[in-house]
């Protein structure tokens, strides 16, 4: 336990153990892989059955799915514009898989895969190369007018530019480092405080108890908290990579 | 910006912060609500645009041989683009609707 020694271990719980024993240990499979693969069939399972009976009157898996897929419709469209549309798969995966990791993390016992950084880089990694690449196909060597913005004098080119490029690929690094600092503070904190638990708790008897109350409360409070951030920061994810597309898409 | 385009943009907010309209974020650029979520976004932003100035910087040094100059020169970049990053995130590129 994290109380034992009376050190704080608050940073065990990022730590990677194989799953499923020596199965797992063989090809590498951690308990992060196993919740992104639980999030990917929780996910996959909402939408097929949420839409399933497509009642009029939606049901209460219907109408989370529903005002899922219209929350990130929204986004996209608004952010993008309607020729934004064939993008919206691809926003909706990524919305889904970073809020179901976020949130599957929260209950006892999970692992958050979005609290380590290797995950969000990779994810925000995908987001800037598909930004990229869409940019290009649309615009060819158009594109690199980007990192020039029209009306600046010449003479400025050679500040501008690399300021620009350096802008522009610290993208991938800003919404890595988000979302991952996001989740690994809030774990921490939860973590601290629920040491701080046992450790008053089992100090000085009756008084300890009484004093137990006080970073319990407290936890009660950060995990209505977690719950927020843990939908913001994807909703920030989403929002981001809506508004990279858009500047893809109309260069400016 | 006029009274009633105040007016319309503080009501959406509110109906925003009320959870009566779904937040669009077309207006803040996707900042977060809240001091924190701002102020932990502009943090970020400044800090990852120094990363990748330094990082730039360090490996054209090695590659060169031109070991602190290039460095130094592109850990001004980094900083440069920072602020213009975090300049974006209040001040939208130009012709962004909504």
């Amino acid at each position: 336990m994290a109380a034992e020694g009376k050190a704080i271990d608050a940073l065990s719980q990022f730590e990677l153990a194989p799953f499923l024993g020596a199965v797992g240990e063989s090809v590498r499979f951690s308990q992060s892989n196993a919740h992104m693969l639980l999030a990917f069939g929780l996910i996959t399972a909402l939408m097929l059955w949420g839409t399933a009976r497509r009642a009029i009157i939606p049901g209460r898996l219907q109408a989370l799915a529903e005002s899922g897929y219209e929350f990130i419709y929204g986004i996209v469209e608004g952010q993008v514009g309607s020729e934004g549309k064939r993008y919206f798969p691809f926003v909706f995966s990524i919305f889904m898989f970073v809020l179901f990791g976020n949130m599957l993390g929260l209950l006892p016992f999970a692992f958050t895969y979005t609290s380590h950084i290797a995950v969000t880089f990779a994810l925000a990694a995908l987001v800037f190369i598909v930004v990229t690449v869409v940019a290009l196909a649309i615009h060819g060597t158009h594109f690199f007018s980007y990192f020039f913005p029209e009306g600046a004098p010449k003479a400025l080119a050679p500040l501008i530019i690399p300021i620009e490029i350096i802008s522009y690929l610290s993208r991938p690094i800003s919404l890595s480092v988000r979302l991952f600092a996001n989740m690994v503070a809030g774990h921490v904190m939860l973590k601290v405080f629920a040491t701080f638990v046992v450790m008053i708790g089992s100090a000085a008897g009756v008084l300890g108890l009484i004093g137990a109350v006080l970073p319990m409360a407290m936890n009660v409070a950060l995990v209505g908290f977690e719950i927020l951030v843990a939908f913001l920061q994807a909703y920030v994810f989403a929002i981001l990579t809506s508004i990279y597309l858009h500047d893809a898409v109309h260069l400016h | 910006m006029n009274e009633r385009d105040d007016f319309e943009q503080r009501l959406r907010e509110a109906r925003t912060r009320q959870g009566l309209d779904k937040p669009q974020g077309g207006t803040s650029g996707g900042l977060p609500p809240g001091p924190m979520g701002v102020g932990f976004r502009v943090g970020v932003e400044l800090v990852s645009a120094l990363v990748v100035g330094i990082g730039i910087g360090l490996l054209l040094d090695r590659w060169l041989g031109t070991k602190p100059w290039l460095f130094l020169l592109f850990f001004v970049a980094g900083a440069a683009a920072g602020i213009m990053n975090i300049y974006r995130l209040f001040n939208p590129r130009r012709g962004r609707k909504n």
